[in-house]
């Protein structure tokens, strides 16, 4: 089972290499992925110096050029899968379609990963993907149930990765538009969801608001943690009734799942957060390193060590975690 | 180039059978040139069984109807590719293709149409999806202008181009059940509650503005979508058919209105004229313009 760490700057980087990723995942410094966030990412200099870094100590590099290439910015797009060809990336994780066959025509050694942005649930959807160009592995939407990621994996010769842990979101990736429905920009266009440009606090009798692009997210009372309005995950108002109508504020958190997902024929496993710091980076791979080998060691007697859930649990969102799709109660 | 063309979406809440095929009967009559027939959201809505779609789909050809069978955009098990592949056996009715599953079972086999869910937002991808078979492209949602422009000009030769035009827009999807999340049970002992709320269940912030619509996995805009105003434009862009999503009440007052507005030589209408129907939300037509969605601006040329 690999483990593939989120690097949002050098650092990052590091800090994901040192704690025992066996893959690190970045972006370039523009809208070609979709964690497209001020401050954040790599300049050519910087992903020269993150696959000096891996590479010496025996570590892959990804590069995610997932966001959906605009009419306008085409070029922008094929320089960025250029790029990681010639600077000897170890693969690319793409959604276009479009894209995907440029990599595949123009860079036919280049490894493809299918990005979570491409919303694969099935394995008819993966295999064509790898009938027209190859695609060697895909990162699941986090929609599925273990069963549903049991039958998809025995149907298909493509790699599966899926996430482990970290911001969770509910809808189905690659196919959400909220964020642009209130903000003009979302994943798919922009590379960004909920941007924090948009984003206004304020004081003010009734609490503490949060709001994107005027929309009223969240309101928090006195002592209650106040999460960043990811506008999936506000307090809204159904039927007279105020609550998390659509997701808590949590992190995914399967660890506990090593086991099963290992069984089921899962390759990969994917922490999530390139937004991160270097020291949750650290902290998040360094957990999930010493779980894979625990698992790797002695798989029938694989338990979560109370250390982990708590290192864990202090580095999720609201404090708060789920399973997600994976645990039935969603179903 | 021919006239723009009007188009009824599939009907993405969950009504009751006899609702169903009462309003398909009315469609029968009116003037829309296409139909999309099927259940796209949740593979648990059975009111209709595929027999009922196929027999609704034969009047609506007889009456002169191009019928397509719209796929559902979310499969996640053996059971719904299942369904996926009876749905393109069925027989001769073309398929929207909402997933890029839908696309793989029918790649090289019949020409489909390349349906709103699937993210197209270049004229690469779209020429690849033609190679693969696609007679027809729905544009994302939120597609703007200037873009669908930019692709329309280099689209495949003989590809026609569909926009959502008109309804409360479909933007996101899920594994998970809000609607079923509301009334605190389960997805698959859901008591299909959405039949109760027949244009969704509408979401509020806590201060109280309309903002979302809970449609089952679906969640959709509180705001109408509504380019009746901009429909000069529209067909300017390279636009064959413009989509309506059908509403609970007055969705072919509506059609008659974009018919009446699509006309060659048919006044401008007045934007302050108001709505053509009674319609479940404000307008809004954002993503048209460039903009966030929810945001509504005035049509060209006018002073607003």
């Amino acid at each position: 089972m690999e483990l593939v760490c989120p690097a949002g700057s050098l650092p990052a980087l590091k800090a994901a290499v040192d704690n025992g990723a066996d893959c690190v995942y970045l972006g370039l410094r523009d809208d070609t992925n979709a964690r497209n966030f001020a401050g954040l990412n790599f300049d050519v200099a910087g992903l020269d110096q993150a696959l000096a870094y891996a590479h010496a100590r025996g570590r892959k590099v990804l590069l995610a050029v997932n966001t959906y290439p605009q009419p306008d910015g085409w070029g922008k797009w094929t320089r960025a899968v250029d790029l990681a060809a010639e600077r000897g990336v170890d693969a690319v994780i793409l959604a276009d379609l479009g894209l995907m066959e440029y990599a595949a025509t123009r860079h036919p050694d280049l490894r493809l990963h299918l990005s979570v942005q491409g919303s694969a649930t099935t394995y008819e959807a993966i295999n064509l993907y790898r009938r027209l160009f190859g695609v060697q592995r895909a990162v699941l939407p986090r929609v599925l149930a273990l069963r549903q990621i049991e039958e998809l994996v025995a149907r298909t010769e493509v790699e599966i990765e899926v996430f482990g842990f970290g911001g969770l979101c509910v809808m189905v990736e690659g196919r959400c538009q909220l964020s642009s429905y209130v903000t003009g920009e979302s994943p798919n266009t922009a590379g960004a969801c909920s941007p924090a440009r948009a984003v206004r606090w304020e004081e003010t009798p009734g609490g503490l608001e949060s709001r994107l692009g005027g929309v009223l997210i969240n309101r928090f009372g006195a002592g209650e943690h106040a999460a960043y309005p990811t506008l999936c995950k506000g307090r809204f108002e159904v039927a007279g009734e105020l609550y998390y109508a659509i997701e808590e504020p949590a992190s995914l958190n399967t660890l506990e799942l090593l086991p099963e997902l290992a069984r089921c024929g899962v390759r990969a496993v994917k922490i999530e957060g390139r937004q991160r710091s270097p020291a949750y980076v650290a902290q998040v791979t360094r957990v999930w390193r010493a779980a894979i080998d625990a698992l790797a060691a002695n798989a029938a007697r694989f338990a979560v060590k109370p250390g982990w859930d708590t290192e864990l649990r202090r580095l999720s969102e609201g404090r708060s975690q789920t399973l997600g799709a994976y645990h039935r109660p969603w179903k | 180039m021919s006239a723009t063309r009007l188009a009824l979406g599939p009907v993405l809440y969950y009504w009751a059978r006899e609702r169903v095929l009462a309003f398909y009967a009315e469609a029968a009559e009116a003037p829309v040139d296409v139909v999309y027939l099927g259940e796209a959201v949740c593979v648990r809505r059975r009111e209709m069984r595929l027999a009922d779609w196929l027999a609704t789909a034969r009047r609506l050809a007889e009456a002169g109807k191009e019928v397509v069978l719209s796929s559902q955009a979310l499969l996640e098990s053996e059971a719904d590719l299942r369904a996926l592949r009876r749905l393109a056996e069925a027989g001769t009715f073309r398929i929207e293709a909402n997933d890029m599953s839908a696309v793989g079972v029918l790649a090289g086999r019949a020409a489909f149409v390349a349906g709103p869910h699937l993210n197209v937002y270049n004229a690469r991808t779209l020429a690849l999806l033609a190679r693969l078979g696609a007679a027809r492209w729905v544009a994302p949602v939120e597609i703007s202008r200037a873009q669908l422009e930019a692709i329309a000009a280099d689209r495949p030769p003989g590809l026609e181009i569909e926009l959502f035009a008109h309804g409360r827009l479909p933007l996101a999807f899920s594994a998970r059940c809000f609607t079923a999340r509301h009334y605190n049970l389960q997805k698959d002992e859901c008591g299909f509650r959405c039949m109760d709320h027949p244009d969704g269940l509408p979401l509020h912030t806590a201060d109280g503005d309309p903002f979302l619509v809970l449609n089952g996995i679906q969640t959709q805009s509180a705001r109408v979508y509504a380019l009746l105003d901009d429909l000069a434009a529209v067909a300017r862009s390279g636009v064959d058919i413009v989509r309506i999503s059908p509403q609970a009440q007055g969705t072919f007052d509506i059609v008659r209105a974009y018919r009446a507005a699509l006309a060659p030589a048919a006044p401008a209408r007045n934007p302050d004229a108001g709505a053509v129907a009674p319609a479940p939300g404000e307008a809004c037509n954002g993503y048209w313009h460039g903009v966030a969605g929810l945001a509504t601006i005035r049509p060209e040329g006018r002073i607003g």
